[in-house]
């Protein structure tokens, strides 16, 4: 096919993936709404099996967790993932997907420093960041418990 | 209604605390990695100035499913274990909340990435 650059860019615009705000904030929003609507109808269903607030919210996020493995599995979340942006990144959906996908990518390079390192590449950030900010916030509740 | 109510403000804020990452993603090119640190830590601290655990009691799922959430509970579960523990509970609450979560997702990623064949996940859709 022969194409000026201009036409060629055009082309290239037209058929890659939707990239502008218009599209992309509205996408996050309803998918990231469902997953959390999803995420309340667990919650509300393990509540009327009779568990506790702590314990429902406790299974809901399992049952997220297992959902979005699955899905990364099938090569679904990320497929999803690319029309949903932040709406499939923010949940805890997005957040399990973070450790399955990388793990699922490098098991070729191993068990050890393939899939068991690979796995936190980004969880771990999460975790550190998040661990230690508790642990700020923890010290400075204590201070505040002793005046 | 109730329940119809429950679920509409658990997508419109499990929506909007989506939409907002997303507009980070457009404007500051912000990693996903920076992303979710960023709201886990963002979910401490709201949760430590007790601001996250009022909109967590009217939207439900809308609060505890987006990362937020889980900085929330981190926030809660040190807070728990200093007043059981004192100062050590500072190094305990963090990962006793996360550990469902944490554990789950290790886990349920372990036996996905045994089961499941791995491939490149760009090439599917192209």
């Amino acid at each position: 096919m022969n194409i000026s650059n201009q036409e060629y860019g055009e082309l290239a615009k037209r058929v890659s993936p939707p990239s502008s705000m218009a599209k992309t904030i509205p996408m996050a929003f309803l998918i990231g709404g469902a997953i959390c609507t999803l995420g309340e109808a667990l919650l509300n269903m393990y509540a009327a099996l009779g568990f506790s607030q702590d314990d429902a919210g406790a299974l809901t996020s399992m049952s997220l967790i297992f959902l979005s493995a699955l899905l990364t599995g099938l090569k679904l979340y990320d497929r999803i993932a690319q029309h949903a942006g932040a709406g499939t990144l923010v949940p805890i959906t997005g957040f399990a997907n973070s450790i399955v996908s990388p793990a699922l990518e490098f098991k070729s390079e191993g068990f050890v420093l393939g899939l068991g390192a690979k796995m936190f590449v980004i969880a771990g950030p999460v975790l550190v960041y998040g661990i230690s900010a508790s642990i700020v916030y923890g010290i400075i509740y204590y201070i505040q418990t002793l005046l | 209604m109730d329940i119809f109510l429950d679920y509409l403000w658990a997508f419109l804020v499990g929506g909007a605390l989506c939409a907002i990452g997303q507009v980070l993603i457009d404007l500051t090119k912000l990693t996903p990695a920076r992303i979710l640190t960023s709201y886990v830590v963002a979910g401490v601290i709201l949760g430590a100035l007790g601001w996250y655990e009022p909109i967590v009691d009217f939207a439900g799922g809308g609060a505890t499913v987006p990362l937020t959430g889980f900085g929330n509970l981190l926030a809660k579960g040190v807070r728990r274990a200093v007043d059981e523990n004192g100062l050590l509970g500072a190094f305990m609450g963090g990962f006793t909340s996360a550990a469902v979560g944490v554990s789950a997702a290790i886990f349920f990623g372990l036996l996905a990435a045994l089961v499941f064949k791995s491939g490149s996940k760009i090439n599917e859709t192209s």
